[in-house]
């Protein structure tokens, strides 16, 4: 089987996979990373978005492979464990921006990529923003609510520990 | 088989639909470069559509086609997703297919060059032999033109789109999509149409036969056909106008809040970016 390598929040990893293993299976199965979901696993609904290269990226739809040298970081990489959360997650507990938290790290992970590209968008950007991204319980107003509190908390902090 | 960005290749080969024995991953490989030239835009096939959308050659020579790309998919998508797959894709809700026949563009391959109109051939086929990549796509910069879909309520993809235009010596060009399982096609009783006078009343009265349309949940054929009559008479107003224009529309709210013609089917525009 090929092996592949890449940076996983700032680890160097390595591990050996099928052609066909794609880039989420690789970080929860084989890292352990199991904080990046697999929702619809069509592409659909953003459970899986992680960042390659700095871009959110949708991991049921890449090939492990295909991430050879890349730079991944996944909402495990947001916070350290002992470490305080990341703006972006302490605005969605400070919201109730999730029920059941399944599509949550996506969103995460999601409006980090909205912020890095737009600062601090109106409402209806953030919602037409999130078209890649389902949740079922919420019906989204508090994630929205969420994406803009804590695009304006990241707007406040020094820049070094703005993470995107 | 070659693989690009994957956001079709892969989702096809998880449902079955493909199974190669080995791929070849282009990326990096196939320019993804965006250039003005003599009158048209190339664009490299492998330039994402997040690329595309946010090109200021494009912005200022063609912005109906950065909007357009704009409105493909989601954020992530267009992240990964590129010009090259999705022509070679030819998915019958697909926008690019429409602005390339709209457009007369021409597809630049390993092995020739071939017009848009003939590129595409049916249901996700194209004239792609195996083995042959496309490497550019070619959009003639047009006088006026611009792109009106009408999402499907779930899973936001066009459910028609049409994109209208009258290129640079005044030739007027309506491409469908979302419409025809066979895919995006050139409406060419339109096209006749506007030929006098490119203006949204000059499309009055015409029909696109039901023959063909695609029926699913969400729409049957008639419900297509009328939304293609109505989003052409908007495309062309839109064009028209003094911008290249998106209008992005999806059920939800009174029909004529955005001052369009009063006939418009029931939508909201949720975009309409005068993106010049």
């Amino acid at each position: 089987m090929p092996e592949v390598s890449m940076i996983v929040n700032g680890c160097a990893v390595r591990g050996t996979v099928e052609g066909r293993t794609m880039l989420v299976d690789f970080l929860r199965e084989k890292l352990g990373l199991t904080g990046t979901h697999v929702g619809c696993d069509t592409t659909q609904c953003g459970a899986c978005i992680v960042h390659v290269s700095g871009l959110a990226m949708k991991s049921c739809t890449m090939l492990a492979l295909q991430c050879e040298g890349a730079v991944v970081t996944t909402v495990e990489g947001l916070a350290a464990l002992s470490s305080p959360l990341h703006p972006m997650q302490a605005a969605f507990r400070e919201h109730h921006a999730l029920q059941c938290g399944y599509c949550t790290s996506g969103m995460v992970m999601m409006a980090l990529d909205i912020v890095r590209r737009l600062g601090e968008p109106d409402d209806a950007t953030i919602r037409e923003e999130l078209k890649g991204n389902i949740c079922r319980c919420t019906g989204y107003h508090n994630i929205v609510k969420a994406v803009a509190a804590g695009a304006r908390a990241m707007a406040a902090q020094p820049k070094e520990t703005a993470h995107a | 088989m070659v693989l690009a960005g994957g956001q079709t290749l892969l989702r096809d080969m998880k449902r079955g639909q493909h199974a190669p024995a080995s791929l070849i991953d282009i990326t990096g490989v196939v320019p993804n470069r965006i250039e003005f030239r003599d009158g048209a835009i190339w664009i490299g096939a492998g330039a994402t559509h997040a690329e595309v959308a946010s090109s200021p050659v494009l912005g200022q020579h063609l912005a109906v086609l950065a909007g357009l790309v704009g409105h493909i998919g989601d954020p992530a998508v267009r992240h990964r997703g590129t010009l090259g797959g999705a022509v070679a894709a030819n998915e019958p809700a697909g926008d690019y297919p429409a602005a390339c026949l709209a457009l007369g563009a021409t597809v630049h391959t390993t092995a020739r060059e071939v017009a848009a109109a003939q590129f595409f051939v049916g249901d996700r086929r194209t004239v792609l032999e195996p083995g042959e990549i496309v490497t550019a796509v070619t959009f003639p910069v047009a006088r006026q033109a611009a792109y009106v879909k009408f999402l499907n309520p779930a899973a936001r993809y066009a459910m028609v789109g049409v994109f209208a235009a009258r290129s640079a010596d005044g030739r007027p060009r309506v491409a469908v999509t979302g419409a025809l399982a066979h895919g995006a096609f050139r409406w060419r009783e339109a096209e006749m149409a506007l030929t006098g006078a490119f203006v949204a009343d000059a499309l009055r009265g015409l029909r696109l036969s039901p023959d063909g349309l695609l029926e699913d949940l969400f729409a049957d054929a008639a419900y297509r056909g009328h939304l293609a009559e109505v989003l052409a008479r908007r495309a062309v107003a839109l064009a028209a106008g003094p911008t290249h224009r998106i209008m992005v529309l999806s059920h939800g709210s009174r029909a004529g809040t955005d001052g369009q013609q009063p006939d418009s089917p029931t939508g909201r525009r949720i975009r309409d970016l005068s993106t010049s």
